[in-house]
């Protein structure tokens, strides 16, 4: 019962009654998925009014709501309120525009929804700039019904490059692990949360899963056949073909920047070191050789480089060693307990897990001058994952005993919590651009 | 945590020779938080337990009779610890010469952590306690390629609490023997 709602829902729903009095969870967003629950930010956020569209009210998805939601949840924007303002325009002739710098407003957003005689909807957008009076962006999008949501993503996508200069990532996919009673489900859902889709069912672990370079494929680490082995899944086709199943555990797969080579824990020889293999499988190729553990790997952004974990000087720290093997050096040296690392997609930081006492925390490592930055408070935050425009840290959030996801700006500025409905969500990971999943 | 580790195999080896001489046998007094039952009484070695461990003569649920010593399987660590405690030492060479009695049989040793620590980096720890184990029996002279030793990290809890009492259940090695 719970699963096929948290289906149809969407698992980020249901906040809005939950939670309630955030700037963006007015009772008309009827389709809220996420809640501001800690806005921390001080960096500068572009404000922008979106004017509600011509006939949205007829349309079968409104589409304001949810660009209101995705510029908001990007942390660089502040919607501005367009309540009191009579005659809201929806188009550029009905644009006052001392209507709107008196709200100290930068940027303005009109459009139109209008329903075509084949059943389509032609959705028209205009982006204004408010202070120079011009209009700087419009597309018209000819879409089904079923289409919109996706639509309201492409325009999100639109405003935020247009007035931020990097690209946006509404339109890009998300894959997490779904823990409900002892069932486990590999899920990869929009970025918002919405459209949730099971790739995989089990009742043992699913763990770790990651994307492939082309968003086509996830690798992850099952233990179906009651042990750790490494598994590649297409999600076009839904082939699945395990690429480790050495004796002993086989477990913490990322990809080469290529999306041709595996870099994966094993214990086969030992307790575990770092092996490369290819993606489809076959040889492994041992990368380190310690007494203690490495684990936890990921390729630098070129991929010239493994950034690893290891227990080699006592508790476990950040180190790195050339992708073909070689001389190791050690990466973090504040705490005692800093494991996890995943690259950001410019390959200048690594996001990883600090331990302070108690406290597991989301933190930063920027790679040209170790400068480190903690990013969260805890107490149970893990499993980081950059957006793919960098922006974004998704990470996992444990409380009372369940996983929900949490999301920070890699400045540390801009916190939000997005709480799922039912169920533990864990080890988010962000697809890349373009990543069309199962779709 | 090597030299733990070393010392405590040297303490089975002695332990296992010692008591080729019923009188010189080491008291080990085993505290298995598990375990229902007190072990304490049964001789260290498996050998000269009033039970028939040998696996022979018919009596296949020796592995799983709760009066054999060999139907405890956990061997349980303390917090961010991998070095076995020497109140398992009876357990482990029970086993161990179960495995040099019954060499067609095989073992897949557990590891599992609590829940603290990060997930990913959790099965590292469950692995190194299997591992230590593993390093233990095989000191006893059981090949090293009739046990493998994996991790669960910490998604398997005996306990579902998350206090000490729970956590201390579930920082653990479990034996599996090959069939079960």
């Amino acid at each position: 019962m719970i699963q096929i709602m948290f289906k149809r829902l969407g698992f980020f729903r249901g906040i809005a009654t939950v939670l309630g009095g955030t700037m963006l969870l007015s009772t008309s967003l009827a389709h809220a998925q996420l809640t501001i629950d800690v806005t921390t930010s001080s960096g500068r956020q572009v404000p922008i009014a979106i004017a509600p569209f011509a006939m949205e009210a007829n349309a079968p998805q409104n589409i304001t709501p949810l660009i209101s939601a995705n510029l908001a949840r990007s942390g660089m924007f502040r919607i501005v309120n367009t309540a009191g303002i009579s005659n809201l325009p929806t188009e550029p002739s009905q644009v006052n525009y001392v209507d709107w710098s008196g709200r100290s407003t930068e940027a303005l957003v009109i459009g139109s929804i209008k329903p075509l005689a084949d059943g389509r909807f032609e959705v028209v957008y205009r982006l204004f700039d408010v202070g120079k009076q011009n209009q700087l962006a419009t597309t018209s999008y000819t879409v089904s019904a079923s289409q919109l949501r996706a639509t309201a993503h492409k325009i999100s996508d639109e405003i935020y490059e247009k007035l931020i200069g990097e690209k946006g990532v509404f339109s890009t996919q998300i894959a997490y692990v779904l823990k409900t009673g002892p069932r486990y489900e590999l899920q990869v859902a929009d970025a918002d949360g919405f459209n949730p889709q099971t790739v995989l069912k089990s009742l043992e672990s699913i763990r770790s899963p990651k994307w492939s370079p082309d968003g086509r494929k996830l690798a992850y680490v099952s233990f179906e056949s009651r042990k750790s082995t490494v598994v590649v899944q297409n999600l076009t086709t839904g082939e699945r073909r395990t690429v480790a199943n050495f004796r002993g555990d086989n477990y913490a797969p990322n990809w080469s920047p290529d999306g041709n080579k595996l870099v994966v824990a094993l214990s086969k020889d030992s307790v575990s070191q770092i092996y490369v293999i290819p993606a489809s499988g076959g040889e492994a190729t041992r990368i380190t050789e310690s007494g203690g553990i490495d684990t936890n790997a990921t390729f630098n952004g070129d991929g010239s480089q493994i950034i690893f974990v290891s227990d080699r000087s006592g508790g476990p720290q950040l180190y790195s060693v050339p992708a073909s093997g070689g001389t190791v050096k050690r990466l973090t040296f504040e705490g005692n307990y800093n494991v996890n690392p995943r690259m950001s997609p410019d390959g200048k930081f690594v996001a990883f897990v600090n331990r302070d006492a108690s406290r597991l925390r989301i933190a930063t490592l920027e790679l040209s001058n170790g400068q480190v930055n903690i990013l969260t408070e805890g107490p149970l935050d893990d499993s980081p994952s950059f957006s793919p425009n960098g922006r974004t840290i998704l990470y996992e959030s444990k409380a009372g005993g369940r996983g929900t996801l949490g999301a920070v700006s890699a400045d540390g500025r801009f916190k939000l919590k997005l709480t799922s409905q039912a169920g533990d969500v864990r080890e988010p990971a962000w697809g890349p651009f373009g990543s069309s999943g199962v779709r | 945590m090597k030299n733990t580790l070393i010392a405590f195999g040297l303490m089975v080896l002695l332990a296992a020779c010692a008591s080729k001489d019923p009188v010189a046998t080491t008291k080990v007094e085993d505290r298995v938080p598990a375990g229902g039952s007190s072990t304490s009484g049964l001789p260290t070695t498996g050998t000269t337990d009033k039970t028939d461990i040998s696996g022979k003569s018919g009596s296949v649920d020796v592995l799983t009779n709760p009066n054999s010593i060999l139907s405890k399987r956990v061997i349980y660590f303390d917090y961010n610890i991998d070095a076995v405690k020497p109140e398992f030492a009876s357990l482990i060479q029970a086993h161990a010469s179960y495995l040099a009695q019954n060499r067609n049989r095989k073992i897949r040793l557990e590891g599992h952590a609590d829940e603290r620590g990060s997930r990913e980096y959790n099965m590292a720890l469950g692995q190194r306690r299997a591992s230590a184990v593993r390093q233990a029996t095989t000191i006893l002279g059981v090949g090293n390629e009739r046990i493998e030793s994996i991790s669960f990290g910490e998604d398997k809890p005996r306990a579902n609490g998350h206090d000490e009492a729970s956590w201390a259940q579930n920082r653990r090695v479990e034996i599996v023997y090959d069939g079960e």
